[in-house]
C-alpha cells in the first residue's frame, strides 16, 4: 500500500542458457573471449548463412519449463522480430512469438513468512544481441553475445510489492541454477530483468497505465527501481497528472528511472514465422526422459530436509538455498549421522570461512567427509565442541583430517576421571576463599570453578565430567 | 490508396530514404499489393491452422559442440569500419 494505491508488477526475466555454443551456430559462448572472437557467419548475419538449432537449447528450455510448472508446447515455432539497431546484425532477432515453447506455469515465493503463487504466462527461446559501447561520435560493437541462447520468462502481473518482485526473481534464479540450465551470474549478465510497473487506487480492478523498466541487472536494483517507480507514479497521480505509457531506464547511481522511449515511438516489430527454421516438434518421450532426470527442486528438497532430517524450517531454507550447499549437507550427514550438528557447523563455521575466502562450497578445502570426521569425534566425546572449532580452522588451512590434527597437537579431550580430579583439587585449594563463599550459598561461583579447570586443561577436559566432579567435591 | 503518412512510416521502419516521387510511386504499388492480400483474406479460414511449414518434419538439430569457423580477422576484413577487433558504427544514442 502506497498512500492509498497498490502496485501491479510483472517481470520479464532473460536467462542465459548454459550451453557451450550459441543457439543457431557453433561459435562459443565463453564470457572471457577476446573482442568478436565468438563470431561465425551466422551470428554475424552474413547473407546466405543459415541457422541450425542447438539441441541443448531445446532440452534446457523443456527442463526449465517443467521446473516452472509450465505446459510444453508440442509444436513451437521461431519468429523474426524486426528492428534496426547495430547490435542486431541481421536486422531482426530470432525469437518466439505466438507459439512459445513453455506456457502457463507458476512458482511459489516466500515473502514475510507467507507463501504466494506467481503465475508464469510464458517462457520462450530467443537469441541475444551484441554489446554496443557508445562514444558520442561513434559506437563500437562486439558481437560475442549475438546468438547466445536466452530463455525469456514472463510472469503474470501477480506481484504487488518491490520485495515480492525481488523474491520472485531470486526464486527463478535459484530454480534455474538448481536444474543447471543457467549459471545465474548477475555480474556477467546471465540474468537480466525488465520490470512492468503500474499503480491503481486500492480496491479498483482496472489496471493503471504500465511503465516498463528495462535491463535491471541485480535483485537489489529490481527492488529499488520498482520502489522508485511506484513513488514516482503515485506522486504524478496525486498531482492529477496522467501516467505516460513508456519505457524507462533505471540509473543505479542516482537511484531513479529516466524515460527511454514513449509509446508513440514504440517499435512495430512486424513479427512473422522465420522461414529459415522448421517448427520445433517435441515428443512425449522427450518430455518424459527430461522429467525423469530433473533434479529435486529447492522447495521439495526443503520439505524433505524438514521431514526426513528433522531440521527446523530456518535451517532447511538456509541449507537448500543452493544445490551444491544442499548436496554438501547430505554428503556430510550420510557419514556423520548427525543432521542437526552438521547443519549447525555448516551454517556457522563453514559458511563463515567460505564467505571470508569468497569460494563456493564445492571448492571447500574441508570436504563433507572431513567435516563428518570432525563431528564424529565430538559425538564420541574425544574432543569438545570448543576444541573442535580450532581443529576446524586448522583443517581449513592445512587440508588435514581432524584425526591427524588432534594427534599432531595432542588435543584429545581429557576424560580420565583421576586426572581431572587432581586438577580440580588444585583449583579448589588455590581458591579456598571462593570455596567458602560457594558453600555459604553463592552457587553462582560454580561457573568460575569450571572456567578455571578448563583453563588449566587448555580446554581439553570433558566439560560434563568437570561439572560432575566439581559438584561432587563442593558438596562435601 | 496507402496514404503518405503510412508510406513514410513503412520507409522509416525499413530504414529506407525516399524522394517525394518515390513516395507516390510506392503508394500506388503498395496499394495494389494490399488490395491483393485483401482479396486473399476473403477466403474463410476459420477452421484452418496457420501453416508455418508445408511438411511436418523433425528439425535437424546441431549438437552443442563449440568450434571457431572464422577468425575475428577474417570476419572483420569485410567490416566497413573497425576499431581494433570491434565494429565501428554511427552513433546510436
Amino acid at each position: 500500500m502506497y498512500r492509498g494505491y497498490e502496485a501491479v508488477i510483472g517481470l520479464e526475466i532473460h536467462a542465459q542458457l548454459s550451453t557451450k555454443s550459441k543457439i543457431f551456430s557453433e561459435d562459443a559462448t565463453a564470457f572471457d573471449a577476446g573482442d568478436n572472437e565468438n563470431l561465425s557467419l551466422v551470428s554475424a548475419g552474413l547473407p546466405g548463412a543459415l541457422p541450425v538449432l542447438n539441441r541443448k537449447v531445446v532440452e534446457f528450455s523443456i527442463q526449465a519449463g517443467l521446473a516452472l510448472g509450465c505446459e510444453i508446447r508440442r509444436k513451437n515455432t521461431f519468429a523474426r522480430k524486426n528492428y534496426f539497431y547495430p547490435d542486431l546484425p541481421k536486422g531482426y532477432q530470432i525469437s518466439q512469438y505466438d507459439e512459445p515453447i513453455c506456457e502457463n506455469g507458476r512458482v511459489i515465493i516466500f515473502v514475510g513468512g507467507q507463501e504466494k503463487t506467481i503465475r508464469i504466462i510464458r517462457a520462450h527461446m530467443e537469441e541475444d544481441a551484441g554489446k554496443s559501447t557508445h562514444f558520442g561520435e561513434y559506437t563500437l560493437v562486439n558481437y560475442n553475445r549475438a546468438g547466445v541462447p536466452l530463455l525469456e520468462i514472463v510472469s503474470a502481473p501477480d506481484l504487488r510489492t518491490p520485495e515480492e518482485a525481488a523474491e520472485y526473481a531470486k526464486t527463478i534464479r535459484q530454480i534455474l541454477k538448481y536444474i543447471g540450465v543457467c549459471d545465474g551470474n548477475l555480474e556477467e549478465g546471465s540474468l537480466r530483468c525488465d520490470c512492468n510497473v503500474s499503480v491503481r487506487p486500492v480496491g479498483t480492478a482496472e489496471l493503471g497505465t504500465k511503465v516498463e523498466i528495462k535491463n535491471v541487472n541485480s535483485f537489489r536494483f529490481v527492488e529499488k527501481a520498482i520502489e522508485y517507480e511506484i513513488e514516482r507514479q503515485v506522486d504524478a497521480l496525486e498531482r492529477k497528472e496522467k501516467i505516460i505509457q513508456e519505457t524507462r531506464l533505471y540509473d543505479s547511481d542516482k537511484n531513479r528511472t529516466v524515460p527511454m522511449r514513449t509509446k508513440e515511438d514504440a517499435q512495430d516489430y512486424r513479427y512473422f514465422p522465420d522461414p529459415d527454421l522448421l517448427p520445433v516438434i517435441i515428443t512425449d518421450e522427450m518430455i518424459k526422459e527430461i522429467h525423469l532426470h530433473l533434479p529435486e527442486l529447492p522447495s521439495a528438497r526443503k520439505k524433505r530436509f524438514i521431514e526426513h532430517y528433522g531440521l527446523p524450517e530456518y535451517d532447511a531454507i538456509m541449507l537448500t538455498a543452493e544445490k551444491e550447499y544442499a548436496d554438501y549437507f547430505e554428503a556430510t550427514t550420510k557419514i556423520s549421522s548427525n543432521p542437526k550438528s552438521t547443519a549447525n557447523w555448516m551454517m556457522t563455521e563453514l559458511t563463515r570461512e567460505l564467505n571470508q575466502a569468497n569460494i563456493e562450497v564445492d571448492k571447500s578445502p574441508v570436504s563433507p567427509a572431513g567435516l563428518a570426521g570432525l563431528l564424529k569425534l565430538i559425538d564420541q566425546g574425544i574432543i569438545s565442541g570448543k576444541i573442535a572449532k580450532t581443529v576446524f580452522n586448522d583443517m581449513w588451512s592445512t587440508g588435514k583430517s581432524a584425526e591427524e590434527i588432534i594427534k599432531d597437537k595432542n588435543l584429545t579431550q581429557i576424560s580420565d576421571r583421576a586426572a581431572i580430579e587432581k586438577i580440580v583439587d588444585e583449583i579448589l585449594s588455590q581458591n579456598s576463599k571462593s570455596v567458602l563463599e560457594y558453600k555459604s550459598g553463592r552457587t553462582k561461583l560454580l561457573g568460575f570453578f569450571v572456567g578455571a579447570v578448563m583453563k588449566a586443561t587448555k580446554g581439553q577436559a570433558s566439560p560434563d565430567l568437570v561439572n560432575q566432579i566439581l559438584l561432587d567435591k563442593l558438596k562435601r | 490508396m496507402v496514404d503518405l503518412k503510412t508510406i513514410r512510416k513503412i520507409a522509416k521502419l525499413s530504414m529506407i530514404e525516399m524522394s517525394e516521387n518515390e513516395e507516390a510511386d510506392f503508394s500506388s504499388q503498395l496499394s495494389k499489393a494490399i488490395e491483393y492480400f485483401n482479396q486473399v483474406s476473403e477466403v474463410d479460414t476459420k477452421n484452418v491452422d496457420p501453416m508455418t511449414t508445408p511438411t511436418e518434419i523433425v528439425p535437424h538439430y546441431r549438437e552443442d559442440v563449440p568450434a571457431q569457423v572464422v577468425s575475428p580477422e577474417e570476419i572483420l576484413a569485410i567490416a566497413p569500419e573497425r576499431t581494433g577487433n570491434l565494429y565501428t558504427v554511427p552513433p546510436v544514442v
